[in-house]
């Protein structure tokens, strides 16, 4: 490194070799990504966000949700099951049979070889196939996030730190735009261990006319306004809850196989 | 120090053609410290009590705490490190800085730039992408002003008098070509109109975090200290060969890291990720060979002063790097992911690493431009206990509270509300460092701005004065006549 030609010249191919990497290469390998297929349907996967949800996004983003919110699933691997779906014409055998076999967190081989031990003595078994780790132990999710699911996301936020729970599910664990408003004006009023900030600048305090409004927010008694008075959301407070009510990733893909719960009925 | 580097007589010309470039400089970076420790404490607050000023959406937690730390990084880290660059420059070309005004529109450019960031993100203008927060306006102010210091530094490096290269050449001139190619990169790609599709966003985002902080902060530290520590010490950088190893493999491994091992991405961009993070070992161990081959044995006492900021601040380069490294490895990965340890790991290598070299750099050679002791250079030693107790208590507990809470929450069985509240109670420890760095950065920024209204005096009197001396002879000829 005698001369500042050698010094620019390790840094040029240094930082242009991991841009390449790093930014060139994904923007070619996924940066013209299209739809995928739901597994075993025809169905499209992701779709697009409703109107208010796009919305709701940019709340999102303008109040900085993903500085404690991630919005991504991690798996460890898969397991198996074995369900019984008819116990065929030796119920009995069957029974008595299964009640010696482990049904539940199998390798691919040993699913297999319970199902042949199963349907040998002429009982029916579907094999059912779950994603493992915390996360989905946790019930955040049904399977792990993948690329696709950021498809239509401007900006996607995937955030950093779990200071909150993960939302990549929030929309299917708590469906409800009741729930997700009270929450967002009083997290305590749902949660009471709840260390998140009350977003109360998203609703507004109105004198109660005539009648009460009808998107007014039914809180307990110690937060609600005070009488003659109503908390009403404003429209960022339903568009945001709205983006949050659309966050789900709970389809089968491709590279993220599970077997949906309907199957199992 | 650089042996080549002599006293001549041009030093006086060179101090002032810093002078006011430098005070530019560092006098908005002391005020963006004090404001983004202020901002940080009250996003601290917020998990002592979450409806702290929580009527106002200016400041809610998700505004002010990415606020506070693009200050540190923006508004403080960046244009001091800029500053004591110009300085590094300018003495070892032994030649004045060229273009002297340059630097002193760029660093105004500079804190417009972070002003309107700041006020953006407060504002609800965040971008959403971590630590590329700042909105449009701010970027292109931000980009603009940083090529014009480096075309002010490469011109005092292009006209320099004294032809050879020094190992703090090798890091410095690299950060100017960095900062430009990744700033530019991430907000041509993230603060468009149109983003790229889905995790094409985060990629590049992470890359241009990592590269930044990681790899540009890295470059600039260890290119201060390595002009540093042989200064102090008295005796000349040990081992360049093991400087040169540092540098070419901290720009070649340290430029792949950032993608975090649970990405939603394709697998061979954490894989290969994870690998670099895991190879940066080699160039924390040569530029610890360094350090230490060259201090080790100088029997020069610190005394608080700046060598003392600038041995911690080497120490917590290491310790950040460790930490970057174990997180990395994927048996821990998975549990520290997503937890406080990953923030642990920043704040030590902005507020332990990169401002403590930069506030010994500053402390040593502001007197030297200015002509004129430090005003309050009592402050300086009790700054650094503040800034070392300060850092102390930010990051241990913050490592802890990472730990405890990545092992709960990768226990299914433990309820989320028991993992956080486990993780609460180091936080709030926390809480004491930033008060402490927060009273460390008021006497940084007192002494600073004392040192400017005193040079100021210094020009009104002499102006006074010349004002004053025509009138007198003036007189003295009337009276004459």
């Amino acid at each position: 490194m005698k001369t500042g030609i050698s010094v620019f010249v390790a840094t040029f191919v240094a930082l242009g070799a991991s841009w390449c990497g790093f930014v060139l290469a994904p923007l070619l390998q996924l940066g013209g990504a299209k739809q995928t297929v739901v597994l075993q349907t025809t169905d499209n996967w992701p779709l697009q966000r409703t109107g208010a949800a796009t919305l709701g996004l940019q709340v999102y983003r303008a109040n900085g949700c993903a500085a404690c919110h991630t919005e991504l699933v991690r798996q460890t691997g898969v397991a198996f099951e074995v369900l019984l779906t008819s116990a065929g014409n030796n119920p009995a055998a069957v029974s008595n049979l299964i009640s010696n076999l482990k049904l539940a967190g199998l390798t691919k081989e040993e699913a297999d070889d319970a199902n042949a031990k199963i349907t040998a003595i002429g009982g029916k078994v579907e094999t059912r196939l779950t994603a493992t780790g915390a996360d989905i132990a946790r019930g955040w999710g049904l399977r792990q996030s993948v690329a696709a699911d950021y498809l239509y996301d401007q900006p996607v936020q995937l955030g950093s730190l779990r200071a909150g729970p993960d939302l990549a599910n929030i929309g299917v664990r708590a469906p409800d735009l009741n729930w997700q408003l009270l929450h967002l004006y009083a997290p305590k009023a749902v949660n009471p261990n709840s260390t998140m900030p009350s977003f109360k600048f998203l609703f507004e305090v109105r004198k109660i006319g005539n009648a009460p409004a009808p998107d007014a927010l039914h809180l307990p008694k110690e937060f609600a306004a005070a009488d003659g008075y109503e908390i009403v959301p404003k429209p960022e407070a339903i568009e945001l809850a709205a983006y949050l009510l659309s966050l789900k990733a709970n389809q089968p893909l491709y590279e993220a196989p599970f077997s949906p719960v309907t199957a199992a009925k | 120090m650089n042996p080549t580097e002599n006293k001549t007589s041009c030093e006086s010309e060179i101090n002032d053609s810093l002078r006011v470039p430098l005070l530019a400089l560092f006098g908005g970076a002391a005020l963006w410290l004090v404001g983004g420790l202020l901002l940080g404490l009250i996003a601290g607050i917020k998990f002592h009590a979450p409806d702290f000023l929580g009527g106002c959406p200016l400041f809610t937690y998700g505004r002010v705490a990415p606020a506070a730390n693009d200050l540190l990084l923006y508004g403080f880290c960046i244009p001091a490190a800029l500053g004591v660059m110009l300085w590094i420059f300018a003495r070892l070309s032994q030649s004045p800085l060229a273009l002297p005004l340059v630097p002193v529109v760029a660093a105004h450019l500079w804190h417009l730039g972070v002003f309107i960031g700041t006020a953006g993100i407060l504002l609800g203008g965040s971008t959403g992408h971590l630590w590329l927060e700042y909105p449009r306006a701010a970027a292109v102010l931000l980009f603009a002003a940083f090529l014009l210091i480096a075309v002010s530094a490469a011109a005092t490096f292009g006209w320099r008098q004294e032809k050879s290269l020094y190992p703090s050449h090798w890091f410095l001139f690299a950060a100017l070509l960095w900062f430009p190619w990744i700033y530019s990169t991430a907000n041509l790609f993230l603060n468009a109109h149109q983003l790229p599709r889905g995790v094409v966003q985060p990629i590049i985002c992470w890359w241009f975090a990592s590269n930044l902080i990681f790899v540009w902060l890295g470059l600039v530290g260890v290119g201060i200290a390595f002009y540093f520590l042989p200064k102090f010490s008295g005796r000349p950088l040990a081992s360049s060969g093991y400087a040169l190893l540092g540098f070419l493999s901290l720009v070649f491994f340290g430029t792949w890291c950032g993608i975090p091992p649970g990405a939603p991405v394709p697998a061979w961009l954490p894989a290969l990720s994870g690998v670099a993070a895991l190879l940066t070992i080699i160039p924390l161990l040569a530029i610890l060979i360094v350090a230490v081959k060259t201090v080790c044995g100088a029997s020069v006492s610190c005394n608080g002063g700046p060598f003392c900021f600038i041995k911690i601040g080497m120490i917590s380069f290491i310790v950040a790097g460790g930490l970057y490294i174990a997180a990395a490895c994927p048996q821990y990965s998975r549990v520290l992911e997503f937890t406080w340890f990953g923030a642990a790991q920043v704040q030590l290598q902005l507020l332990g690493f990169t401002a403590m070299i930069l506030f010994g750099a500053i402390y040593f050679l502001l007197p030297q431009v200015m002509g004129r002791p430090l005003p309050l250079a009592k402050f300086t030693k009790l700054h650094f206990f503040l800034s070392v107790a300060g850092a102390l208590l930010l990051v241990v507990p913050l490592v802890a509270a990472g730990i405890v809470q990545g092992e709960k929450l990768a226990d299914a069985s433990v309820a989320f509300a028991d993992a956080n509240s486990a993780a609460l109670k180091f936080l709030r420890i926390s809480t004491l460092g930033q008060l402490a760095l927060l009273a460390g950065s008021l006497l940084f920024a007192a002494n600073i701005f004392a040192m400017t209204i005193q040079w100021k005096l210094g020009i009104a009197r002499t102006v006074i004065d010349y004002i004053k001396s025509p009138l007198a002879t003036a007189k003295t000829s009337e009276v004459k006549s």
